[in-house]
């Protein structure tokens, strides 16, 4: 009797590299790691039609204006883009000492108002300077602390503990309204 | 005079055995990093550009707005649309109940507006206006970072 012909019993694993290889690249291609990064916002919320906006002293509020053809006003007077972040810081610092300027910073307010043709792009840019304004601050105000910049003071914080440098200098940014047309 | 010549016995083949190995781990870290698109974007959203950054890290507490010109196909565009999930928005004042549905399962929802840079701000305002109505006031409006 002619005994039967041993098959191979093992699985060739030759090819197993390349169809690694074409998942890997499946999954390479379709890969899309991008953190999502903007400019967060708090929205206030909704006003009863009787209650009235919280009165604001005027000195403490800076006007911001951009209009249809993303020109931009600030405290009624034409400006360019590139000025809002040395306004706001001036604003901001101020502690008093111009009338024309806010008290403190806890009480100083930026209010930036659009026309409803304001290209978003222009809003973008002066939201974006504003906040590069309180970014430097709170940077400065980090260093004198004794951290390199506000992110590692945010990051040596305590879970619970208060963010004093937010607290002295809180954003306190604000959209208003359209006028009605 | 004689030649030397120096014989090696080393094998001077690399060993590929363990390469699928290697492989298999990049496969498994890309797909557990891979997230498949979701939804099918139909307007155009070319963001704009900014400084002053922050990044959103917890994925799962985003929700997506979309305004800009609808994509018409062959590149052309239409006027401008917003659009939510998988649909576009025909009336805007539909926006509140939808956030406010998102905001029960959700309560830290954020909501991120991914915003053409050539939209008019009239339609951000009006979406802005219902998404304070809804009670979801974390936003966040999408930009890429400026490249100097």
């Amino acid at each position: 009797m002619k005994k039967k012909p041993r098959r191979m019993s093992e699985i060739p694993t030759s090819s197993m590299a390349d169809i690694a290889f074409l998942l890997l690249i499946f999954f390479l291609v379709t890969t899309v790691i991008d953190v999502d990064t903007g400019i967060g916002m708090v929205l206030p919320p909704p006003l009863d039609e009787e209650q009235n906006p919280p009165p604001v002293l005027e000195r403490n509020m800076l006007k911001i204006l951009v209009n249809e053809q993303g020109q931009l006003l600030m405290e009624d007077k034409p400006a360019s883009v590139d000025m809002v972040k040395e306004e706001v810081k001036k604003h901001v610092l101020n502690m008093g000492a111009d009338p024309n300027y806010s008290d403190s910073p806890t009480k100083a307010l930026i209010s930036i108002k659009n026309a409803r043709q304001t290209p978003y792009r222009a809003y973008i840019a002066v939201l974006d300077r504003t906040w590069m304004a309180y970014f430097e601050i709170w940077d400065s105000e980090a260093r004198k602390l004794g951290y390199t910049d506000y992110k590692t003071y945010v990051d040596a914080l305590a879970p619970e503990a208060t963010n004093e440098i937010r607290k002295k200098f809180p954003a306190a940014i604000s959209i208003a309204e359209p006028d009605p047309q | 005079m004689a030649t030397f010549k120096k014989k090696t016995k080393t094998n001077q083949e690399i060993p590929t055995a363990s390469l699928p190995d290697i492989i298999f781990m990049l496969l498994i870290f890309f797909m557990v990093t891979t997230v498949l698109r979701e939804n099918e974007v139909r307007v155009r959203t070319q963001l704009p550009k900014a400084e002053a950054l922050t990044k959103i890290d917890q994925k799962r507490l985003v929700s997506y707005i979309w305004i800009g010109p609808e994509k018409l196909g062959d590149f052309k565009l239409g006027p401008t649309a917003v659009q939510i999930d998988d649909a576009l928005i025909p009336d805007v004042t539909g926006i509140r109940t939808i956030m406010y549905r998102k905001l029960v399962e959700q309560p830290k929802l954020i909501v991120s507006l991914r915003v053409d840079e050539s939209s008019e701000m009239g339609i951000v305002q009006d979406v802005e206006h219902e998404l304070r109505e809804g009670g979801t006031l974390r936003i966040n409006y999408s930009t890429k970072r400026l490249v100097n």
